[in-house]
């Protein structure tokens, strides 16, 4: 604790806030639904006075709630100043640069919010008559044509609510078209470096896991792989930019290797910011890919979502894709294909019939982000897109190479890196760890990198600074970095407990673990803190 | 190149200190036939705020907003009102772009909110514990359906889908349960007053993992969960109960006190706009806290930090994707967190109070609908009990009658021979939602206009 205590508990403009249910009380509300009058305004049409309930019969039944629900409400004001003050315990991408690598939190453009907002896509229901909707389908359209252009595809499949719901929409997608033919193939190949998701997305698909190691540059080892490859492999899953910030040089000849052995190649597209209009995954042989809209078109992150996770296939994986998808025909007109029978429509356009494998949500993906999406590429344009790339690859090895001599990278000498720069703990005091540098770097303003990922490094750090960090700014993250890191290898033991200023100390996460609390009861406020009643609301 | 802040002086200094001759030998890894020679094409160049503004306003106008019709489309999507305020903050930047809260000490905004959020959840529900949500109530129905699988340690192989619960919802458990070998048990709706709970008890046997049952039902009907639960219960299964409309739970029993297992739904209803079918809200919930270890999905949890102050984290983290990798009860790796926010936030300014009196509000105006359209020549009302949604039988085919009424700026229901395509037996039902945004005029629109399009 730093300076005396106060009264409150709160800190000049650092406010410790309760919660809704030690605050709020079930007869407090912040909306009027009471019919209040008439609002007298000249030329302003007038209300009609509504009908009471009494002279409608109730037809809840025998199900009508008696019971308390127990749900606190408080005002408008009070609402307001809950969730200002919550929010100011955050740290956002608006606040600072965000160095989470294989994450990619950049500049959020508001005016995506803008037209996300506009009422044609914010107010239109998703089983509306095609005829209503037609606009709301042609950014759909638009934004799949630019997806499948960027990526050199053949077709995309909108509906995936994040990156792993695509990743399973890719993985089924395969297993469809394998299934077509008649092949029962059991096992999908995995690097070592893979995201967590990619094994536990091709276990959800019914398919056993099994590891590809890397090379001692960090990148996948072909040999290993193509010895493993035969009539069981149903593909591989690979991100490509990878995990460890590289390339993988040899894909196009792991996609023929796999091709050969018939299965399918499956590209984890977290990483696709930093190859975004320099290369495209369909030259590269992939089959699937999905697309992560918040990172390479930098819809806003949200806490934790909502994502979007479109899924870009080759001519193979095409007509497998899940329903609903909408199609331009030949005089302009865009199509939701489920309003309109996908049978016949399949038959009538694309002169056979479809072999979807089935649904993967209720209605069309996630339209608020495709908005963003395709404001965002219209926005950067060709040439703009392109240079998202250059700027992202450029940031990361500014970081990479300014580092180098106070921490270990090891995949530096591998080449240059693609979006993001790993390091790992190597020459750290002993007792100090990853986690250590990491919440001094809270202390010093930032966010921390991602930390203990990929695991195929002893306590990685992975640096990924985007495309829309200034100089500057690189170089006051670059200085803080370097101090963190001078101090965890000279053992200064302060950092075994930082964050010192944050609005939160160091928490116990093995407590919670442990003894889970995952929901408020009255009994649990604690000591000191006011209850409901006592406090009487505020 | 407004949203990219290096200059080329900037650029060439970097370049310098990295020991490198141009930005292209820093893409010395990708082989030479892979890279781009030039932009992509057709691709226009960058464009203006204000030329992507007008693009944007341009296709927007294309569509017919639901603030502009006489609305009355429901079937897991509602138009609700949201208060201004919502919006307001869930647009604050510190919410809006922030990250997953995975350091905690520098998220406790998010964190706490989430733990706020779960509580209202499992409240709302009638369980112990709420996850931080999911994608939608599609894919937490799916959810809930592998979380049976996993509680029934994969001895159980058959899931019992009731014929009433949507469409969209169970063409997803099939699709998903094809690759996972569970057997799906269906029936098509029946066009009754009220729900088939005798068929549907009829199909739960001692190989049933899970039974699942929408409330109130697509057709907007009210099945009888406490007697389904003994049923299910009996055999050793699971009850899911799935709703897609939160309002009605504030005038309804909670399906937690009516013996539901697992509770999942969608959260739109509650703070999220139509948006056309997404972002969505998924809600995740159990009554028995001994299941909380299968859950999917993330939850948050309440400790202390190192001055014993009360705070928050992410926990039970052993089940999720990066820590168990293949074998994770989920693959889930996102949630809605902005939605969820969204959501806690309406639902905080709402309060018991708001939320009854909306549910009111809506009840009301159902039953003055029911009422009024069961007037008009050729039109029948089939459902005994519901809360906003019901279902009325046309003399013709629905679907044409719809899409007829939309160039009166009607925007009449969902008939059910788009939710059911390819059943006849149900081309004539005509699925029709009403809210508190819904005015009596607006009922009256779509009865005279009924009454001129059947006549």
């Amino acid at each position: 604790m730093h300076g005396p205590d106060t009264a409150t508990g709160n800190r000049a403009l650092m406010l410790e806030e309760p919660l809704i249910f030690e605050i709020g009380s079930t007869d407090t509300t912040g909306v009027d639904f009471e019919f209040a009058g008439k609002l007298d305004l000249a030329g302003v049409e007038q209300p009609t006075p509504p009908t009471p309930m009494s002279e409608t019969t109730s037809r809840l039944g025998a199900f009508s709630r008696t019971d308390e629900i127990g749900l606190p409400g408080l005002t408008e004001p009070e609402t307001v100043r809950h969730y200002t003050r919550l929010s100011r315990q955050n740290y956002a991408i608006d606040l600072g640069l965000f160095p989470l690598g294989s994450c990619t939190m950049k500049h959020n453009p508001r005016l995506n919010e803008k037209v996300a907002r506009m009422p044609g896509f914010a107010d239109v229901h998703p089983l509306q008559p095609v005829d209503t909707v037609r606009g709301a389908l042609e950014v759909v359209n638009e934004l799949a044509f630019w997806l499948v252009k960027l990526t050199g595809m053949h077709s995309v499949a909108m509906s995936p609510k994040a990156g792993a719901h695509g990743e399973l929409c890719g993985i089924l997608c395969i297993r469809a078209a394998l299934e077509a033919r008649g092949d029962a193939r059991k096992v999908i190949l995995v690097p070592e470096s893979a995201h967590g998701t990619n094994p536990a997305t091709a276990a959800f698909a019914g398919y056993e896991i099994e590891d590809i190691p890397a090379n001692s540059d960090g990148r996948v080892d072909l040999d290993a792989l193509k010895a493993r490859l035969g009539p069981d492999v149903a593909g591989v899953m690979i991100t490509n930019p990878s995990t460890l910030g590289l390339f993988e040089r040899d894909l196009k000849a792991i996609s023929d290797a796999v091709h050969e052995a018939g299965g399918f190649v499956y590209c984890d597209g977290a990483n696709f910011n930093a190859i975004v209009g320099k290369v495209r995954p369909g030259d590269l042989g992939v089959d699937a890919m999905h697309i992560n809209l918040h990172k390479t078109f930098s819809t806003p992150h949200g806490g934790g979502g909502p994502g979007s996770g479109p899924v870009v296939l080759s001519e193979a994986l095409a007509p497998f894709g899940p329903l609903p998808y909408t199609a331009r025909t030949e005089d302009g007109v865009v199509h939701l294909v489920e309003e309109e029978d996908a049978v016949s429509f399949a038959e009538e356009h694309f002169g056979g019939p479809l072999q979807h494998f089935g649904r993967m949500t209720a209605f069309h993906g996630q339209m608020g982000m495709f908005t963003r999406a395709l404001a965002y590429i219209l926005s950067h344009g060709a040439d703009g897109l392109k240079q998202v790339a250059e700027d992202a690859v450029l940031n990361a090895n500014y970081v990479l190479r300014s580092l180098e001599d106070v921490l270990d990278a090891p995949f530096g000498h591998s080449g240059p890196c693609m979006h993001e720069a790993l390091f790992s703990d190597k020459g750290f005091a002993e007792g100090l760890s990853t986690l250590d540098l990491a919440k001094g770097l809270i202390d010093e303003g930032y966010h921390p990198m991602t930390m203990y990922f990929p695991l195929v490094v002893h306590g990685a750090m992975l640096v990924e600074p985007t495309e829309t960090e200034s100089k500057a700014a690189l170089d006051q993250f670059i200085t803080a970095l370097r101090s963190v890191a001078g101090r965890a290898k000279a053992g200064d033991e302060s950092l075994k407990t930082a964050p010192h200023y944050a609005p939160r100390r160091r928490l116990d996460e093995t407590l919670a673990a442990r003894k889970p609390v995952l929901a408020w009861k009255e009994e649990d406020v604690p000591p000191g803190q006011p209850t409901m009643s006592e406090q009487g609301g505020r | 190149m407004r949203y990219l802040p290096l200059t080329d002086t900037d650029r060439s200094a970097m370049l310098d200190v990295i020991g490198a001759a141009d930005i292209d030998s820093l893409f010395v890894d990708v082989p030479e036939e892979a890279r781009l020679s030039g932009p992509i094409e057709g691709l226009p160049m960058h464009a203006s705020e204000m030329a992507v503004e007008k693009h944007m306003r341009r296709l927007s106008k294309k569509n017919l907003a639901a603030a502009d019709a006489a609305f009355f489309l429901g079937a897991g999507a509602y138009k609700h009102h949201v208060p201004a305020s919502v919006d307001h903050i869930i647009q604050r930047g510190e919410f809006l772009t922030a990250y997953t809260p995975y350091q905690p000490e520098i998220a406790q905004g998010t964190l706490q909110m989430l733990f706020e959020f779960q509580t209202q959840v499992a409240r709302l529900y009638g369980c112990a514990v709420a996850n931080a949500s999911m994608y939608d109530g599609s894919t937490a129905c799916w959810e809930a359906v592998a979380m049976a699988s996993r509680v029934a340690r994969g001895k159980k192989r058959k899931v019992v889908l009731s014929g009433a619960l949507h469409p969209h919802y169970a063409e997803v458990v099939k699709t998903m349960a094809k690759f996972t070998e569970d057997e799906i048990a269906s029936a098509p709706p029946s066009l009754t007053p009220a729900p088939d709970d005798d068929g549907l008890i009829a199909r739960i046997d001692e190989d049933t993992s899970c039974v699942v049952v929408q409330y109130p039902d697509i057709l907007g009907r009210l099945p009888d969960l406490a007697r389904i639960a003994d049923a299910a219960h009996e055999k050793g299964a699971l009850l899911i109960a799935v709703n897609t409309e939160p309002v009605a739970l504030g005038a309804i029993k909670s399906p937690g006190e009516l013996g539901a297992d697992i509770v999942v739904g969608e959260g739109q209803s509650i703070g999220v706009g139509l948006n056309f079918g997404g972002p969505y809200l998924g809600l995740f919930a159990v009554r028995d806290e001994k299941h909380v270890r299968m859950m999917p999905g993330r939850l948050c949890g309440e400790t202390v930090d190192a001055e014993g102050k009360r705070g928050f984290v992410l926990t039970l983290s052993t089940r999720e994707q990066h820590i168990r990798r293949e074998k994770a009860t989920s693959n889930i790796c996102t949630n809605s967190g902005l939605c969820a926010l969204a959501f806690s936030v309406h639902m905080t300014l709402l309060g018991e109070k708001g939320l009854r009196a909306l549910a009111t509000e809506n009840h009301r105006l159902a039953c003055l609908a029911a009422d009024r359209l069961a007037k008009v020549p050729g039109v029948k009302l089939l459902n005994e009990a519901f809360f906003n949604e019901f279902t009325v039988l046309l003399d013709g085919d629905a679907r044409q009658i719809v899409r007829d009424l939309t160039k009166q700026n009607v925007l009449a229901g969902v008939s059910l021979g788009r939710l059911f395509p390819g059943n006849e037996g149900l081309s004539n039902g005509l699925l029709v939602a009403v809210t508190e945004t819904t005015t009596e005029e607006d009922i009256e629109t779509l009865a005279s206009a009924l009454e001129e399009v059947l006549a």
